[in-house]
């Protein structure tokens, strides 16, 4: 056996002629595809040309991945399509020369083969999968507003068939070893390191001379090529689906689809060249820019802890109690249960607090049927929330949370009570989304183990948690309450205590802005399809029937009677008349009444759809402003009011600021977040923008003092 | 009657039909789209103001079939009231727009038509939309079936054209084409094909070959010998009964190349280019088109460019320049003796052999060809002509204004 080069990619050729090329970049716990990988990858493909005594090659990875895809960094910092269309050809001419070098070349999968992963493996003549249910496989660039621009949206439809293909790249689907073997995208599994090496020498044995499929001149598209009438009806719709979803606001999208479209025309290189160019395309994207920037680099930076005080050791939460066992409490034991915690579910009741529970068991009962979990599974995650009414049962609990009725006397009154049972080192946390969590705090015996985690409903489904830091609270109490929200799988931000928090106060000026407009006279459901062109997942007028019409009033008043205490004015927003007239007046308090913005008929599988009675009440305007205005107030209305936050310091980092915003309320994740959107669009053309809408809409479109700083200074928010 | 007057004329280059070819990569919506917004870029065109998109096409199917010319028009952005027809006169389609175009203005239908052309040879190859012609038996019988090689050889043999002399005739249209380029004569109607990045795909006419020598056309194997012996010959003889045995001179190298492009030219009436600020470049003063006998199949340029002569009041000694399709070289050689024309006066910027022929799109391109080289040479009229499918012939007479 002789090996050289300890490079990223080890050569070592055994006494059958076979050589195994194992990627294992140093000093990186990933291989990450690069120039440091590619460059001795390519080395090797030009030993194995040279040496003929070459019988057949297998390649895998040194790590316990095999590779999770390109690096981002570099796509990142291209803004050049030519250097982009580069960095593609270069890729894929390795590739086609590992696949055209004459010998079987076989991709043994240790673990995870991911975007350029995929598209390595996809450049061998067979692929080999341990079978370990942590292993992902899959084409997930559009996830990032990219493409697979080594090839992957040419081979992967050639290997499986367009109409099997489109879906993994439009959606970025990750598939595990077994699901990847049943699409045909790996060939065999394995159970373990030794059964795969063992495996791909069986098959080199058995398959001196492969082609691959493409380089077959009998060649047959599985399920036919573009011009085949068997695809012709899918391409027409083709477009419809992806923009039902995703409202032309992704370019990457329309690219994947141009690039398997036009390359089920051409011939497999130059459906390559086409590949090259779409994704050059994307790569030098605004949105892929905004996404990458925000939820790689960002996402990345508050997952390694960003917020979280330095110095404190991590720590876990074995036992969690939660107060009020409503659909938010619930939510809050259920995901808990879930990433393995104890947890206690305390209610007024015991009937109550048992209800609570059967929320978490219809939802395990949801994942049973999608074949997610089992009926064993759901037994263990069940058995670990204890319903009660008693609040001895607290007794243990490193972490208790309230989430009961928005009311101060009744939150103090719990708070009390849990606290009787806690021992010193334990936190309490209130899930309120309006109430400061200073004052809340005063209820508490110990305030600075007093924090506010703020969760969003559906609780299960949602992927964020604000951490509010109340006055008092302490850095430890901060750690402690980051890490238990990244061990129940969600991601933290951290906010500072002021109204509305940071999530509430901002998504409230897009609902409401949606609102103003109403009251102009603008067609209620433009301002809806407003909202969804700029990239919201909701209108506006549907959103404030979610929220409900009666919740905002009560909100609206008590911010009245606050201001009036503090002896301030509270300046008003047009929307307010909106939300008066719609509860006192017309008595359309939102959906959970069925009558709102919209009719909710009772009937299961009814439609909702806009109250014909909203003509007559909001008149239509003679003159419809452009839909493009539209879209310039909702968006404006939401970055400017974020900016406003980073000024106040409720927000500290932009990173929290713009996964806050995604995350929290689906704001347009192809703008990379509320202040990423003022970014994009420009700070000095924001502020120009701005200050155009403040003069015809009113003061609430009036740039907050730090843009103009920053406009004047040419900078930028930077995370 | 209303005036027809030629604003402006652009064309993509053309690329190799084949799978290595540049605009291989392009579809043929994207050349077309090329073209329409050219047109529009260097007019300062308000497009609210054309008619209708006239755009020949011999193989419209797949992604270049349904009435390419009004999606062309709606892909490039153009206003949605401007309406599209897509039409095949075979290989004269291109030119047929432009005299379609010319029609609806002299008609005074209509004040402002894009007439052009597209065809992604490598993409769609000629013949992959079928016809009754070819491949119904019956009908194929009864109109005496052969492929063009096979008339264009049977020509050279009738003519008395040897080998040598159609090879000349190519490889002084590769030698004008070379000289044409390196001087930048197409430079005024060119406009090169950009991908969605703004990267170039390509900006020049990549099917010469400027190493063409008369020895190595001479080695080039003859390409209809072997299916004129298979039947088609002896269809061709039953018609031709003083011709005993076809001389089989036609060969990849003296025969137009398949390949891909677009074209488009800006027709309209005089008032309309006068509101639209646009400066007439030459007026259409005829056209015309004609059958003839469809085994033989191209010899219809002879009596097409007659009868638009005679329409126009002309002989052709007052035409200054002519561009007669190359679609094998004893077209051309016999077109010239049925004219009675100098080779001097005709493709002196060299023709299809050397650059190709993108079915649809030719008439239109070597149109602006010849309007370019008039501006060029300061000459005033110019004659377009090419040979049909099915025996036909068109052509168009311009005068510079």
């Amino acid at each position: 056996m002789e090996a050289t080069n300890p490079s990223a990619v080890r050569f070592e050729k055994d006494a059958d002629g076979i050589v195994t090329l194992t990627l294992d970049m140093p000093g990186r716990s990933m291989n990450v595809l690069n120039e440091a990988l590619s460059a001795p990858l390519g080395d090797a493909i030009a030993r194995i040309e040279q040496d003929a005594t070459i019988k057949g090659v297998i390649v895998s990875s040194g790590k316990k991945e095999f590779l999770a895809g390109a690096d981002i960094d570099k796509v990142y910092a291209m803004t050049q399509a030519e250097e982009a269309y580069a960095l593609a050809e270069t890729f894929k001419a390795l590739l086609r020369r590992l696949e055209t070098c004459g010998r079987p070349v076989v991709a043994a999968l240790n673990g995870t083969a991911l975007g350029g992963g995929l598209e390595l493996a996809l450049g061998c003549h067979w692929r080999i999968a341990i079978d370990d249910p942590k292993a992902k496989f899959g084409l997930p660039e559009v996830k990032l507003g990219l493409l697979p621009g080594g090839g992957g949206t040419q081979r992967l439809p050639r290997l499986i068939g367009i109409q099997a293909a489109l879906p993994l790249m439009l959606e970025g689907k990750e598939l595990k070893a077994a699901q990847a073997r049943q699409q045909g995208i790996v060939n065999e599994l394995a159970s373990d390191r030794d059964d795969m090496m063992a495996k791909a020498r069986a098959w080199i044995a058995a398959n001196p001379k492969p082609v691959q499929p493409w380089d077959d001149k009998k060649f047959k598209w599985p399920g036919g090529d573009s011009k085949s009438p068997a695809n012709g009806q899918m391409w027409a719709i083709a477009p419809s689906l992806a923009n039902a979803k995703s409202w032309g606001n992704y370019p990457a999208v329309a690219n994947i689809l141009s690039c398997v479209f036009e390359g089920g025309i051409v011939d497999f290189d130059t459906g390559c060249r086409i590949e090259s160019r779409y994704f050059a395309n994307c790569v030098v994207s605004p949105v892929s820019k905004n996404m990458i920037g925000t939820l790689w680099f960002q996402l990345g930076s508050i997952n390694k802890g960003r917020s979280r005080p330095d110095g404190i050791e991590r720590g876990k939460v074995q036992k969690l109690g939660v107060l009020g066992a409503g659909m938010m409490g619930a939510g809050i034991a259920h995901v808990s249960a879930q990433a393995g915690i104890e947890v206690v579910l305390l209610d007024t009741s015991l009937d109550n607090a048992e209800r609570g529970k059967a929320y978490s068991a219809g939802l395990l009962d949801q994942a049973i049927k999608k074949g997610r979990l089992t009926a064993q599974g759901k037994d263990e995650r069940l058995a670990r929330i204890k319903p009660t009414a008693a609040y001895e049962d607290l007794q243990g609990c490193d972490l208790v949370i309230e989430a009961v009725f928005e009311d101060r006397a009744i939150k103090a009154e719990v708070t009390r009570q849990a606290e009787a049972q806690l021992t010193k080192k334990a936190i309490f946390a209130s899930n309120t989304s309006t109430l400061p969590i200073t004052g809340l705090a005063q209820a508490s015996a110990r305030p600075q183990h007093f924090i506010g985690l703020h969760f969003f409903s559906p609780v299960d489904k949602m992927p964020l948690v604000e951490i509010i830091k109340g006055k008092k609270t302490s850095p430890e109490t901060l750690a402690r309450a980051f890490d238990y929200v990244q061990q129940i799988g969600k991601t933290p931000i951290v906010v500072n205590d002021a109204r509305g928090f940071y999530t509430s106060r901002v998504f409230a000026t897009y609902v409401m802005e949606g609102l103003a407009l109403l009251q102009e006279g603008a067609h209620p459901r433009s301002i809806e399809v407003a909202g969804l062109q700029a990239g919201m997942p909701v209108g506006p007028l549907a959103l404030q029937d979610e929220v409900s019409l009666s919740l905002s009033l009560h909100i609206l008043e008590q911010t009245r009677k606050d201001f009036e205490a503090d002896g301030k004015t509270y300046a008003g927003h047009p929307a307010d008349a909106v939300i008066e007239k719609m509860v006192r007046t017309l008595d359309r308090p939102g959906k959970k009444a069925g009558r709102g913005f919209y009719d909710y008929p009772a009937a299961a599988g009814g439609q909702k759809q806009l109250w014909p009675g909203l003509a007559a009440q909001f008149p239509l305007a003679a003159a419809q402003p452009a839909q493009a205005e539209l879209i310039d107030r909702l968006m404006f209305a939401q970055a400017n009011e974020a900016a406003k936050c980073y000024e106040e310091g409720v927000v500290e980092s932009v990173a929290d600021a713009n996964i806050g915003s995604i995350f929290g309320w689906g704001f347009a994740p192809q703008q990379g977040g509320a202040l990423q959107f003022i970014n994009a669009y420009g700070v000095a053309r924001f502020v120009k923008r701005s200050r155009e809408l403040e003069k015809r809409y009113g003061a609430r479109f009036k740039p907050a003092r730090l843009l103009v700083k920053m406009a004047k200074d040419g900078s930028r928010f930077d995370a | 009657m209303t005036e027809a007057f030629i604003y402006d004329a652009v064309r993509t280059p053309r690329g190799k039909g084949k799978k290595d070819g540049s605009l291989h990569q392009v579809t043929p919506i994207e050349l077309a789209a090329t073209c329409l917004r050219a047109l529009e870029a260097r007019n300062g065109l308000d497009t609210s103001r054309v008619d209708d998109v006239v755009l020949g096409c011999v193989t419209p199917v797949g992604e270049q079939g349904a009435d390419i010319a009004r999606v062309a028009a709606l892909y490039a952005g153009w206003a949605e009231t401007v309406a599209g027809v897509t039409q095949s006169r075979f290989c004269a389609s291109g030119l047929e727009a432009v005299n379609l175009a010319a029609m609806k203005v002299m008609s005074g239908f209509e004040d402002l038509i894009v007439g052009g052309g597209v065809e992604s040879m490598s993409r769609w190859a000629m013949g992959s939309d079928g016809g009754a012609w070819a491949m119904d038996p019956r009908v194929n019988n009864a109109t005496g079936f052969a492929p063009q090689g096979i008339g264009a050889d049977l020509i050279a043999t009738l003519e008395g054209f040897s080998r040598e002399d159609v090879d000349r005739f190519a490889l002084r249209s590769q030698q004008r084409a070379t000289q044409a380029r390196e001087a930048g004569r197409y430079a005024k109607s060119l406009v090169p094909v950009v991908d969605l990045n703004g990267m170039t795909v390509l900006d020049h006419d990549e099917f010469i070959r400027p190493e063409t020598t008369l020895d190595g056309l001479a080695q080039l194997k003859p390409s209809f010998a072997q299916i004129g012996q298979m039947g088609f010959d002896a269809t061709a003889l039953r018609k031709y009964t003083t011709v005993e045995r076809i001389d089989h001179v036609h060969h990849a190298g003296n025969s137009s190349g398949i390949v891909d492009g677009a074209a488009a030219v800006l027709v309209g009436n005089k008032k309309i280019g006068r509101q639209l600020g646009l400066k007439p470049r030459a007026r259409i003063r005829a056209a015309a088109v004609i059958g003839s006998e469809p085994t033989i199949m191209l010899t219809g340029i002879g009596p097409a460019a007659n009868k638009a002569l005679a329409k126009a009041g002309m002989k052709a000694a007052d035409i200054d320049l002519f561009e007669i399709n190359e679609a094998f070289a004893a077209v051309v050689m016999r077109a010239m003796r049925d004219l009675d024309i100098d080779a001097e006066r005709v493709n002196v910027n060299g023709g299809a052999i050397a650059l190709g022929h993108p079915l649809g799109a030719t008439g239109a391109m070597i149109l602006g060809t010849v309007l370019d080289e008039l501006e060029r040479q300061d000459k005033q009229t110019g004659l377009v002509s090419l040979c049909v499918g099915a025996g036909m012939g068109i052509a168009t007479i311009i005068e510079r204004v």
